[in-house]
């Protein structure tokens, strides 16, 4: 019942990331809270409802975006899949499986990103893209990523609190 | 006469003579030396009093002095909020004001003044987010002016917001009026922000400065909103057109208040176009 606050903390994030985050630039790149949250959620070893989150996150950033929604719908379920896979594999360095999925994360994304708004007629100069957009992103959400990990373990030892052994 | 007479009557004598000596000034040097010794053991009694009134009353003063510290930066802080306020209020007035300006210069059109409340969440795109929407009669299509020039369209719109598509997206594209050349080109936006021209006819001679308004071809925008000017020419004789980058009159980084131009209808040309075989 507690995962119910996906639904502010969510819109939160994609508020914050349209009003805040995005003013905060690096070149041309900017941090995405949204995936930041979503990764760190998705690598929570109690977590078991990941997939609702990028659901709910879709929702949200699909709705104030300009990019189709099924780049963020493949993104952030791809995101979460990489998490689940590399939390089960890396369960023992979590910041290092935090990193690995903000990476992986971030080049998924753009990827898709790229792909979609070429096949729907923009141009870009990939040459451009990388290092404007891509490396600077890149770099912003890693550093945003360990506060991001860290509130959403604490987060989710309040979700799904320890079971007590009697 | 008994002996306590005569005492008394001895003393006032001494007493007399010594101030008629006095008063005679031949005692000047040995007063001198008193006042100046009852001076200094009047300065060192009256400093170590004072020294012992500062310890006795200090505690006090520190009290009250840092009650009336912690008052005056109280104050200070109120009164650099409310500063603070009164600056963004000022420049919130002047963008206002400028952008009146623009409306009565420009009685043609009617406008709706908008924040701006965000940007796109995806750095792909450049696109604002506006809270005007469609219960204030914003629509799809319509174009978005500052004061300096051309800021974009409205791409979507809900209850009470809307988003714009900036001139500078790597998507937008608008036919523009080269007004000293008298000809007409295309702007593109790009992923960079930066604003470039292209399809202009290598014949034709385009010089740095040039303004660059909206031409009206294509039903996207009004014509002759005022967009920037060309920066430098790119023309290379193997190329069909030249192209040029263009310095734009808005600044899109710092973008408050906008107006929606509601009067503009956007046509939808694509059924005119010719279908290729």
């Amino acid at each position: 019942m507690r995962n119910i606050i996906a639904f502010p903390l969510l819109g939160l994030a994609v508020i914050l990331q349209s009003s805040l985050v995005s003013e905060m630039r690096l070149l041309q790149g900017y941090a995405d809270l949204p995936m930041l949250i979503i990764a760190a959620w998705a690598l929570q070893e109690r977590v078991d409802s990941a997939w609702h989150w990028a659901a709910i996150a879709c929702l949200f950033i699909g709705f104030v975006s300009g990019l189709p929604w099924i780049t963020f719908v493949i993104g952030y379920f791809g995101i979460v899949f990489i998490a689940r896979i590399l939390q089960r594999r890396v369960w023992q360095a979590p910041l290092l499986a935090m990193f690995s999925v903000v990476f992986a994360g971030t080049l998924l994304m753009h990827t898709l990103s790229f792909i979609v708004l070429t096949l729907s007629g923009t141009t870009f100069s990939l040459a451009d893209v990388s290092t404007l957009i891509t490396l600077p992103t890149l770099l912003l959400n890693m550093l945003f990523s360990i506060p991001a990990y860290t509130l959403m373990r604490d987060l989710s030892y309040w979700v799904y609190p320890a079971e007590v052994m009697e | 006469m008994n002996s306590r007479s005569l005492q008394t009557t001895i003393i006032f004598l001494v007493v007399g003579g010594i101030l008629a000596l006095a008063l005679g000034g031949f005692f000047g040097s040995a007063s001198n030396r008193f006042g100046s010794v009852f001076i200094e053991i009047q300065t060192w009694i009256f400093t170590r009093y004072r020294g012992f009134q500062d310890l006795v009353t200090a505690p006090r003063d520190i009290v009250t002095l840092r009650q009336e510290n912690a008052n005056l930066e109280a104050q200070v802080s109120q009164l650099q909020a409310q500063l603070i306020e009164l600056q963004q209020r000022v420049n919130e007035t002047e963008i206002l004001a400028a952008l009146v300006d623009f409306s009565r210069t420009n009685p043609e059109s009617t406008y709706k003044a908008a924040s701006v409340i965000g940007r796109d969440p995806s750095p792909f795109l450049h696109y604002i987010i506006i809270n005007r929407g469609s219960n204030d009669n914003i629509q799809r299509g319509m174009p978005v002016v500052t004061n300096q020039g051309l800021v974009g369209r409205i791409d979507a719109v809900i209850a009470d917001a809307a988003r714009v598509q900036l001139i500078t997206d790597p998507a937008s594209s608008v036919n523009v009026y080269l007004q000293n050349a008298d000809t007409n080109a295309v702007l593109y936006g790009s992923v960079t922000g930066d604003v470039s021209l292209d399809l202009i006819s290598q014949n034709i001679t385009v010089n740095s400065g040039d303004l660059i308004l909206t031409s009206g071809l294509g039903g996207g925008y009004p014509a002759d909103l005022i967009i920037g000017q060309v920066v430098t020419l790119r023309s290379l004789e193997f190329e069909l057109f030249q192209q040029a980058t263009v310095q734009p009159a808005v600044d899109f980084t710092r973008l408050e208040i906008v107006l929606v131009i509601t009067n503009f209808r956007p046509v939808d040309i694509a059924p005119l176009e010719p279908v290729s075989p």
